[in-house]
């Protein structure tokens, strides 16, 4: 051990100083576009600055904070509830059973083929036309507001997409997992939920997390349709204001929650998967 | 039910020809942004594989910002930043007004975001070749451009080709929120066949029944190119 040490200090002293690094053209290339970048960022700022009204600021700037809070409510509800609908729908897919699958197939083709802006319309407007309809079966007063409309349609996008993330993983687990509980005494449901759900997680983890920020983002389509979430309150102020500032203020609150969001699930994931690491391996 | 369906004759009595008109939109607008994006993106993905650090960190820069922005704001951005700098460009010259068109905008800012997400698969596409692959190019005397274009290309390609079939058909759905700056493409037309006829459900199952449609042949479309581009490979 002291040995090995003492080899390495002595390569670490007889290593040579590392050469100058030249002017090449692609490094000039490199500075060249960071500094568009910086220039960007300073243009940015100058027109923060420079455009900055504290009437403007004072006023909507606590309704974009509001509007953050209601997009968190637009990702995390419809994540948690489509979560259960995706595995109702996994559970169909892999059924074996011709109906069950063909059934789940078409759903989800229907909802991940199609816009979810168009989805929310279809939703929203279409029940407008079916109000006689849905006050019968006494369900206007959820179809009536734009709020749950809209955490519907979220919902019903999300379910599909998670679906078939959901699928993926299941189907991933070796069959030799079924094989070897089975033999152990093991029920199906038992089975599903120890042994194979667990291991299908992992396999689902980065897929979910990317399915996460896309609802995000996505949920910026709300705004659209009346709801004042962090886009719909940035339109507000920039429709009544015309300042364009307020879109630069919204950037840079979507881009950390993203970020942030980004290396939470990272950090969540390798937590999760501490045990896959074997003890030399690098970490990164 | 059924009566409302002559509101989907072709011609003046229904609104089949201003729907047409807007898929052909839709359609136009997301074939102009494909090279766009294309180019875009390889390039992004070429810095990312750069030696030069401060390149490789300008591309994560850009990957970050048009992968973390929702699409929406990005087009909103695009279409009033790009307005309000073209305005003080102009206005150092001329008293004029611009406006900025909005074909042009969504084009511009849905191939920011397109590129963002290809340069990541062309980036998973580049660690997939061997390097043996620019070593045994270098050594047939090949230059490191001629080496990409005749040898690390059509590998890459190969190996992109899955993931950029999918990016198409996420960017043919978000095309739909150009509609926000009034271009009309499909989704607007038919909110605009919605506001005149009150017949939501129709017209917005209509949309959908295209947007699928055009994923249906889109996708045929793409597994014939994968066959096409992976006939080295059959066996």
């Amino acid at each position: 051990m002291s040995e090995s040490g003492q080899t390495t200090t002595a390569a670490a002293m007889a290593r040579p100083a590392p050469p100058k690094r030249r002017w090449s053209r692609m490094r000039l290339l490199g500075w060249v576009l960071m500094g568009v970048w910086i220039a960007a960022g300073l243009a940015s700022v100058w027109v923060m600055w420079s455009g900055f009204d504290a009437e403007t600021f004072a006023k909507y700037f606590p309704r974009m904070l509001r509007g953050l809070w209601v997009t968190t409510l637009l990702v995390i509800i419809p994540i948690s509830l489509g979560a259960l609908i995706a595995l109702g729908l996994a559970w169909m897919r892999l059924s074996g059973n011709k109906w069950l699958d063909g059934a789940a197939f078409a759903y989800m083709y229907f909802f991940r083929g199609t816009p979810m802006l168009a989805q929310v319309f279809l939703i929203y407007y279409g029940a407008g036309q079916l109000r006689h309809a849905l006050e019968a079966w006494n369900l206007w007063w959820f179809f009536r507001e734009a709020w749950y409309c809209v955490l519907l349609a979220f919902t019903l996008n999300t379910a599909a997409y998670q679906a078939e993330i959901y699928r993926v993983a299941i189907s991933a687990v070796p069959a030799g997992q079924w094989e070897g509980a089975l033999a152990l005494g093991l029920s199906r449901r038992v089975t599903f939920f120890k042994v194979i759900l667990p291991q299908a997680m992992i396999t689902a983890l980065r897929p979910l997390g990317n399915e996460i920020i896309l609802m995000i983002k996505g949920s910026a389509i709300a705004s659209v349709v009346t709801i004042f979430d962090l886009m719909g309150a940035t339109r507000l102020a920039f429709s009544r204001t015309f300042n364009f500032d307020v879109y630069l203020w919204a950037a840079i609150l979507y881009l950390i929650i993203v970020e942030a969001m980004r290396r939470m699930w990272d950090r969540l994931e390798g937590l999760l998967t501490r045990h896959l690491k074997r003890a030399g391996d690098e970490e990164k | 039910m059924w009566e409302t369906l002559h509101l989907l004759a072709w011609g003046d009595g229904g609104w089949s020809d201003e729907l047409f008109a807007g898929l052909k939109i839709t359609i136009t607008l997301a074939l102009a942004t494909l090279p766009f994006g294309l180019v875009m993106g390889l390039l992004v993905a070429l810095g990312q594989i750069s030696s030069e650090p401060t390149i490789g960190r300008a591309a994560r820069i850009y990957t970050t910002i048009f992968r973390g922005l929702p699409e929406l704001l990005t087009i909103f951005i695009v279409y009033f930043g790009g307005q309000m700098a073209l305005q003080a460009l102009i206005g150092l010259f001329a008293d004029t007004y611009v406006e900025v068109n909005s074909f042009f905008a969504g084009m511009i800012a849905l191939g920011l975001v397109f590129s963002a997400y290809a340069s990541e698969v062309f980036l998973s596409a580049f660690r997939g070749i061997p390097q043996g692959q620019w070593e045994g190019a270098a050594a047939l005397g090949l230059s490191r451009f001629a080496a990409f274009r005749l040898v690390i290309l059509p590998q890459l390609i190969r190996l992109s080709i899955g993931g950029l079939g999918n990016l198409w058909l996420i960017l043919t759905k978000e095309t739909s929120l150009v509609s926000v700056i009034a271009l009309d493409e499909l989704l607007r037309q038919t909110s605009v066949a919605v506001g005149a006829t009150k017949q939501p459900i129709l017209f917005y199952s209509v949309a959908c029944a295209l947007y699928l449609i055009l994923s249906l042949i889109s996708s045929q479309g793409l597994g014939m190119i994968e066959r096409r581009v992976k006939r080295g490979e059959a066996r």
